[in-house]
């Protein structure tokens, strides 16, 4: 049995200690909202924080983020939505929707750590794959949420 | 706005292990009305008492924004209020026992909107209708002394007002009219304007709304291994080290595949890797790139071709030609790569129903696939459509996932069980865009002016490799267009097809055939070279006064400001190409290092459909389509070696970051009269667009993707 902390509780898994955490959580936590995309830490759908590290969970065994808080899009803001939430559907960012959650674990530790990032901050450390080609309204939305709005929010509501 | 998936999913979000959401599983029900004291208006709108509106969605969601769109033009002509809207996917099951009502399920073509938009705004204006009716009724008034707005009904003269949820009972029961009128554009509220999509809050929330995030009790998970070679078979299986392993539950052997079931998709994946199988390869074990070049190669050389268009005498024209351009040109096979990979659970009921939920283009396919898969009869079997983590044309003719994940749920009946293919099976085991050779020959009279075009077309069918009819003379419409219907005024032409179809799975790719785009609007560009002309001016030249490419080529152009400066070492190439319904013109901005590093600077699209349903989806789909695209132009192929497909993930077939999207301007110029489509136009021009720029910028000229194999330096 591990122990693992996730989204503020505390869950006994009885899984091996390399699986995974991707599949921890999607198979054995029912925490659907964390994806798999390439399993070879490329894409990013995976992607989670670690103690505040957004790191792709296809390979991290699960041993190794035993007594690590970890937070998946389910726990970013139970209550509500977070601030990138908020910014995502402002500039209404996802098409597919697919790699949307690691893009926001990503986002939302960027600006955890860097408060107001540049384009090229964005470039280096947004690395997460989408094939619909989100990207121009990724970075919209993370300037708004850190508001430093680079370009108005296009769409309004009806 | 919350997102319905399906009042017959019944995905039921309970406390569960870890407190997270697990799904829970109840029959569907049999009357519309039994789910609640909602009423069916009509199959398209389903009305709450407390006026919340559910609005039917017969094509699927991958991204383009169709569940939003055809709810727009429902709501439009119904006249609710669009707060009170939301969507479910109408169910494949009960299409099939309504008798089709809810017209066609395939989702691809860019057709969502444009193909169903008659009979869906019919649906709405009907529901209206009825009421509107119910109110008269009521109030033993006549029914066109009443009027609507927002969902509430108003008799003016003796100031009563109903509401739609107060009379949607009574509206239901009577007869509606022959006959409606639809709105006019110029009048919506709704439709035609960027309301935010109804499926994107579940979306960044993480909810389960994906074909891979279905769970039911006891469910298990199943990973696949295909015979690498298309077309080969399983020879034999040493299961044996896997037989032991934690949470396996048994290893499937079929004729063509080996799947593993196991208690966690990881295990069922570990569990596959340990497998000895011995493939058989049968006859296509040695076909190449090499080889596949070669049939190509033969067809272009072919004499006696079908001809897929013909005008004038292009070989008397050609003779008398003041000059001759000639090229060829290629591009490879593409897989969709959605990120995604392919999935299907199914579970065969006790009592003999068969459940799949699928990530799906067509709902009605997959019911069909389910069905002949299970020897069920149609009415026996329910597909819940899911949303799709991508499509691009990947899920729509084939339906081997859901061949798949019947098959594999057939030896475990009573359990459910999910198939969900690795990114390794899901980019070796696509339906690829044709790889495609093209041989053109054109000629110029003596004042530059194009007289005479033959081209001939080397391309695996895609109607042939699905089994759909292809017409006349064995023409694939999909393998010819673009090249076989020029928009140019130019008297004499021959278009020569060469079906080659290999043993390369083909399918449709994001706007299927636009490879002859690249090819058509490249050579043009070579052309307006030779005939030392603008690109624009050389193309206005052979438009029609009136035809909507000259439309669009002239907005684009205005927008870019084509033939103004530009920044130091940049550069603009251009493209004008109609297809999936509407009509599009792009300019490429480039620069080139002098170490030949591209960098796509900006995109300038302008695009007529006709009508517009929500403009910021368009943008969305235009933005969605460049960098689909560009991934295609730099990187992506499909290489065969030893029968097989090489790349095998991400890190060999690369997809565009964010650090690469160039700036995308949309330019929606909608002349009305007709209805485009915008999932796949975009694409169309950007190939030749962007090459038609790096010519420009270096004096190379492309005639192959991807650019990775070409050195960009200044030639």
């Amino acid at each position: 049995m591990l122990e693992l902390n996730v989204n503020g509780r505390t869950h006994s898994v009885d899984v091996e200690p390399e699986m995974p955490l991707l599949w921890v959580l999607r198979d054995h936590l029912n925490l659907p909202g964390t994806k798999y995309g390439c399993g070879i830490s490329l894409c990013g759908a995976c992607t989670v924080h670690v103690d505040g590290e957004a790191l792709r969970s296809c390979s991290l065994p699960v041993a190794s983020v035993v007594g690590k808080k970890i937070v998946t899009i389910e726990g970013l803001a139970p209550q509500g939505l977070h601030r990138i939430q908020e910014a995502w559907i402002a500039h209404q960012v996802p098409q597919c929707g697919y790699c949307q959650t690691g893009m926001i674990m990503s986002a939302a530790a960027l600006l955890a750590k860097n408060p107001s990032p540049t384009d090229a901050d964005i470039d280096q450390t947004m690395t997460n794959l989408c094939r619909c080609g989100t990207y121009a309204r990724v970075k919209n939305a993370i300037h708004s949420a850190a508001g430093v709005s680079a370009t108005p929010a296009a769409p309004g509501k009806a | 706005m919350t997102v319905n998936l399906s009042r017959r999913q019944f995905l039921k979000a309970s406390a569960a292990v870890g407190g997270g959401l697990a799904l829970e599983f109840s029959f569907p029900l049999d009357t519309p009305a039994a789910n609640g004291a909602a009423t069916e208006v009509n199959a398209w709108v389903v009305i709450h008492p407390d006026d919340r509106v559910v609005i039917r969605i017969a094509r699927s969601e991958m991204g383009q924004g169709t569940f939003t769109a055809l709810a727009q033009l429902v709501a439009e002509e119904l006249g609710c209020d669009w707060s009170k809207v939301s969507a479910e996917f109408a169910s494949p099951n009960e299409h099939i026992r309504r008798k089709r009502i809810w017209g066609s399920m395939s989702t691809g073509g860019s057709n969502g909107v444009r193909s169903s938009q008659d009979y869906v705004r019919k649906a709405g204006a009907l529901a209206r209708a009825l009421l509107l009716q119910a109110a008269a009724a009521r109030w033993k008034v006549p029914v066109r002394e009443c009027s609507v707005d927002k969902g509430v009904i108003s008799h003016a003269s003796t100031r009563r007002s109903l509401r739609y949820g107060e009379v949607a009972a009574d509206a239901a029961r009577l007869q509606p009219p022959a006959e409606v009128k639809l709105r006019d554009a110029k009048d919506w509220n709704i439709a035609g304007k960027p309301v935010q999509r109804l499926d994107i809050p579940d979306k960044v929330r993480g909810k389960p709304v994906f074909g891979v995030d279905v769970a039911l009790p006891g469910m298990l998970h199943a990973s696949i291994a295909q015979c690498p070679v298309f077309g080969g078979k399983v020879k034999t299986v040493d299961a044996a080290a896997a037989q032991g392993m934690r949470g396996v539950k048994k290893v499937v052997r079929e004729e063509t595949f080996v799947a593993v079931v196991a208690d966690s998709w990881w295990r069922a994946n570990e569990a596959l890797k340990k497998l000895k199988i011995e493939w058989d390869p049968g006859t296509n074990g040695h076909a190449s790139n090499e080889t596949i070049a070669a049939m190509l190669r033969e067809g272009l050389a072919d004499p006696n071709l079908p001809q897929a268009h013909k005008a004038g005498d292009v070989k008397a024209a050609l003779a008398s030609a003041a000059r001759l351009v000639e090229a060829e040109y290629q591009s490879p096979y593409l897989n969709h790569a959605t990120m995604e990979p392919q999935t299907c659970t199914a579970w065969f009921r006790p009592d003999g129903f068969l459940e799949v939920w699928t990530s799906t283009q067509d709902g009605e396919a997959s019911l069909t696939a389910a069905a002949r898969t299970a020897g069920l009869p149609l009415e026996q079997v329910e597909v819940h459509k899911m949303m799709l983590g991508g499509g691009f044309g990947r899920r729509g003719g084939a339906q081997d996932f859901v061949t798949q994940g019947v098959t594999i749920a057939k030896a475990l009946r009573g359990t459910p069980v999910k198939l969900m293919w690795s990114r390794e099976e899901d980019m070796q085991h696509g339906y690829y865009r044709p790889a495609s050779m093209v041989r053109m020959k054109a000629g110029l009279d003596a004042q530059g002016k194009l007289i005479a075009m033959h081209t001939r077309i080397a391309c695996p069918s895609i109607l042939a490799y699905l089994g759909y009819a292809r017409g006349a003379a064995n023409i694939d419409f999909t393998a010819v267009r673009t090249l076989a219907d020029m928009p140019y005024a130019v008297p004499h032409q021959q278009v020569d097809y060469a079906m080659r179809n290999g043993h390369v799975p083909v399918g449709f790719w994001r706007a299927p055939g636009q490879q002859n785009a690249f090819y058509r609007e490249c050579f043009i560009d070579e052309l307006a070279v030779a005939a030392e002309k603008d690109p624009v001016q050389f193309r206005l030249g052979m438009l029609d006064p009136g035809d909507k490419n000259r439309l669009v080529l002239e907005a684009v152009a205005k927008a870019a400001r084509w033939g103004g400066p530009l920044p130091q070492g940049v550069h603009r190439g251009l493209a004008v190409v109609n297809g999936f319904g509407s009509y599009t013109a792009m300019v490429a901005e480039v620069s080139v290092s002098a170490k030949g590093e591209l960098q796509v600077h900006r995109i300038v699209l302008a695009i007529d459909s006709g009508y517009v349903v929500n403009p910021d989806t368009c943008r969305a789909q235009a933005e969605s389509n460049v960098v689909f695209g560009l991934g295609s132009i730099l990187y992506q192929e499909n290489n065969v070696k030893d029968g097989r497909i090489v790349e095998s993930n991400f890190h060999d077939f690369r997809l565009p970051q964010i650090s690469e999207m160039p700036k995308v301007e949309t330019v929606l110029v909608p002349t009305g009269g007709f209805w485009g489509g915008h999932g796949e136009p975009g694409i169309l021009p950007l190939s030749a667009a962007v090459c038609n720029a790096i010519y420009a910028a270096t004096g190379r000229r492309i005639r192959s993707l991807p650019l990775k194999h070409h050195d960009l330096r200044r030639a």
